[in-house]
């Protein structure tokens, strides 16, 4: 690692702050930033932490019904602490990596990352849900960019995600099981006014949704429903683990599970 | 450089340390705690977990500033007050749950960990929770029935493969 200062603000407002420095970069819990930094592909001058800022921290409900998660929060605590609310995402939190990571791996980390295998951003997607950053508020649609590419600029933190509760909602996840990833996963949220069904792991462009599939599945709730559709292999993820067309195919697999599980 | 102060098994410890620091380093190198071992540096391997404030982290991946002011166990404090070994190290000496060792440490701080929020695992939630350790002898089977004697429940179940 190329060396490099550690601020420790324990308010959002100083985090802003110090991440005007050069080269100033936030870190959560650090679960993949430190090993990109091991590895030497990254140099900040400055790393600012973000986990000693406690109104960063937590899991509330407001006004509006919806669950809200700080940015801060770690994956054991989502899993805990949603168990009740929102059961769909505390399965997923409890199966990101291995304990030790859900104990220090962030929500606001994994969303700002926006890794094309990560597991959050399919359930920020496929709930609907709002990433609060420290100056606005983006719908989930307009938040995810692309492979590791965001809404969010320059400077700019994930302060919060607010998850409208879907009626039931499941994860299914093929695991990579070296890395732990999904190799291909799929969220599956029913909403009183429709499916959504989002899809990590897969395409080059990162998380997207499956509207092919939403559209059957809001019609008609059922494995059965999306049965005969099928993704293109051709904007998908092609490597040692599996070609784009095994992950064309897992899309159609992973899905049909997700929604059998909730039927 | 920056100073930090911690708490390690109980003990007041303080050091100099650069940003870049990891808490593995920091224990192995400045407090000579050599015991959290080393095995991937990529996150994977889990030869590295301390518990900082209770909770089960792989030292290799979280910066020694990070845990200034915090309460850090590593497996130097884990044996009794006499010196004899604790309830989950005796477990893996009788039921032979380490060949060359290596891993040892961190799957005693990852046990702990487990069986401090879930007293009588089964074996699959055992084997589930040890996701993030590798035993590169392969010897898990002694591993997860070591941690099964520990919470004081029958192993004679698990079937000696």
């Amino acid at each position: 690692m190329y060396n490099f200062d550690i601020a420790k603000p324990t308010t959002i407002a100083d985090a802003v702050q110090a991440l005007k420095a050069d080269e100033a970069q936030p870190l959560s819990g650090g679960q993949t930033l430190i090993p990109t930094l091991k590895a030497r592909l990254a140099m900040p001058s400055t790393l600012v932490s973000l986990h000693g800022i406690d109104e960063m921290k937590g899991v509330c409900n407001d006004d509006e019904g919806r669950l809200c998660i700080g940015g801060a929060t770690t994956h054991a605590t989502v899993m805990r602490e949603a168990k009740d609310d929102y059961p769909g995402l505390a399965s997923l939190a409890a199966r990101i990596g291995d304990p030790a990571v859900r104990n220090r791996g962030t929500i606001g980390g994994s969303v700002a990352n926006n890794d094309p295998s990560a597991c959050y951003p399919a359930a920020v997607l496929g709930s609907g849900a709002t990433v609060v950053t420290n100056t606005r508020e983006i719908a989930a649609d307009d938040y995810f960019k692309g492979m590791f590419e965001t809404a969010l600029e320059e400077g700019e933190i994930v302060t919060e995600v607010k998850f409208p509760i879907p009626q039931a909602a499941h994860y299914e996840k093929m695991i990579q099981p070296a890395s732990r990833f999904p190799l291909v996963a799929v969220f599956v949220a029913r909403f009183a006014d429709g499916v959504r069904v989002a899809v990590t792991g897969a395409s080059n462009n990162g998380v997207f949704r499956w509207s092919e599939a939403e559209a059957a599945l809001s019609s008609n709730f059922s494995a059965d429903a999306v049965a005969g559709l099928s993704v293109s292999g051709d904007e998908m993820i092609s490597d040692l683990h599996g070609t784009g067309a095994y992950r064309a195919h897992l899309v159609g697999v992973m899905t049909k599970r997700a929604v059998a599980a909730l039927a | 450089m920056a100073q930090v102060k911690m708490t390690v098994n109980g003990k007041e410890a303080s050091g100099d340390v650069e940003g870049r620091t990891l808490l593995a380093q920091f224990l192995r190198d400045d407090l000579e705690l050599t015991g959290t071992h080393i095995g991937c540096d990529t996150s994977q391997c889990g030869a590295c977990v301390v518990h900082v404030n209770g909770e089960a982290v792989k030292a290799c991946t979280m910066f020694a500033i990070e845990a200034d002011g915090a309460e850090v166990a590593t497996i130097e404090g884990q044996a009794n007050a006499d010196g004899s070994l604790n309830v989950i190290q005796q477990a893996f000496q009788d039921h032979h749950g380490l060949q060359c060792g290596f891993c040892t440490p961190g799957m005693v701080m990852s046990a702990a960990a487990l069986l401090k929020d879930n007293p009588k695992p089964s074996e699959a939630e055992v084997r589930h929770y040890l996701d993030g350790n590798i035993c590169r002898c392969t010897g898990y089977h002694n591993i997860v029935k070591a941690i099964i004697a520990a919470s004081g429940q029958d192993v004679s179940a698990i079937a000696a493969e």
